[in-house]
């Protein structure tokens, strides 16, 4: 593993940091994971405040860990304050990339909301909310694929399968708690068994 | 994702799965996190500007210190094959989550004006494009989405 850069991280070069997410923030329709290879080329190709390790790991953990996925953003801001610092700095990088990240994007979600739920009765907004629909639906069964198949060998990983397909049917059929389904999949996994 | 439509819609029955399937879709369409979009807008709604940083801190508070804690302990056993293992399986067991999240929201489909056949012919093109081919996300709404919203229009009658 490569060694961690060692940053000296100026006030200008966090307001640029802020910048840049905020800027990233209002682009990031369907979701900041679709800005990462943005990310990358700023923050480790042009910054140099990462290495390509910690950048990629930032993504795996935050897939993994519980929580919505846009907390790779808290990450990478994490990694940036510890190159340059101790704990303190990296709490610091995750307020600044957090804050960028969801404050343009929160405000403008609000205000439409707002306006859409006011004229809701509109047609057109009745037609948009309805036509919509199959969409996201179709979405969010892709997104399970998406991770289904994150696996690189159906043939082998059918037991992966298997219990996504399990976990699929036991949530949709009844009531059980998912967390205990995720520490189902955890003690599986750690011994192997998928 | 589908743990929010688990609380809101399931347990404490605050949004129909109806309404569920309609915020989502602005939640989707609009910048920044769709997860936290929905949650600050029903914030919002429910109780205006606290509401909505409410909402916002109560979704990523834990989530923040839990994945800064696994990124400290990962640092010290990335390699270590039983912690691969287990993130395998916990990987499987969250994709199972959300193929349930769409299947019972498929159910709300029943009742959109587009009648079912339009909801598969837009859904499964939608699906392969973006799960199979892996397009970007943006052309699937522009394009499939755009179509769904002209039809829902002509099915609408003012």
């Amino acid at each position: 593993m490569m060694a961690a850069p060692i940053l000296v991280m100026r006030w200008l070069d966090w307001l640029n940091l802020l910048v840049h997410y905020l800027y990233y923030s209002v682009l990031s329709v369907g979701g900041a994971i679709a800005l990462a290879s943005e990310m990358h080329r700023y923050l480790v190709v042009q910054q140099h405040w990462l290495n390509e390790a910690q950048f990629s790991s930032s993504i795996a953990i935050a897939q993994a860990a519980p929580g919505p996925n846009i907390l790779f953003v808290a990450l990478l801001g994490w990694n940036i304050g510890l190159n340059s610092g101790g704990i303190a700095a990296a709490l610091f990088g995750v307020l600044v990339t957090m804050t960028g990240i969801l404050l343009p994007s929160t405000t403008l979600c609000c205000i439409s909301a707002h306006w859409l739920h006011r004229n809701r009765d509109l047609r057109a907004v009745r037609a948009f909310k309805q036509g919509m629909g199959p969409i996201v639906v179709a979405l969010i069964g892709s997104i399970g694929w998406i991770l289904a198949s994150a696996h690189s060998e159906p043939a082998a990983d059918w037991r992966l399968w298997l219990l996504t397909a399990a976990t699929g049917l036991i949530l949709w059929r009844s009531k059980v708690h998912f967390l205990w389904l995720l520490a189902a999949g955890a003690i599986l996994g750690w011994y192997g068994m998928v | 994702m589908a743990v929010a439509q688990r609380q809101l819609v399931e347990r404490k029955r605050w949004m129909t799965r109806q309404e569920f399937l309609e915020e989502w879709s602005i939640a989707q369409i609009m910048p920044g996190p769709n997860v936290v979009n929905l949650s600050t807008m029903f914030g919002a709604r429910r109780f205006g500007l606290p509401g909505a940083l409410a909402a916002m801190a109560g979704l990523l508070t834990i989530p923040l210190v839990l994945v800064l804690l696994v990124a400290l302990v990962y640092a010290r056993f990335a390699s270590h094959p039983h912690v691969i293992g287990a993130l395998r399986g916990m990987g499987a067991v969250v994709a199972g989550l959300i193929f349930a999240t769409a299947i019972k929201l498929s159910s709300a489909l029943k009742a959109n004006p587009l009648g079912i056949p339009v909801c598969i012919a837009l859904g499964v093109p939608c699906f392969i494009g973006v799960a199979l081919l892996r397009w970007p996300l943006t052309y699937m709404l522009l394009g499939l989405g755009a179509v769904g919203c002209l039809l829902a229009y002509r099915k609408l009658q003012p």
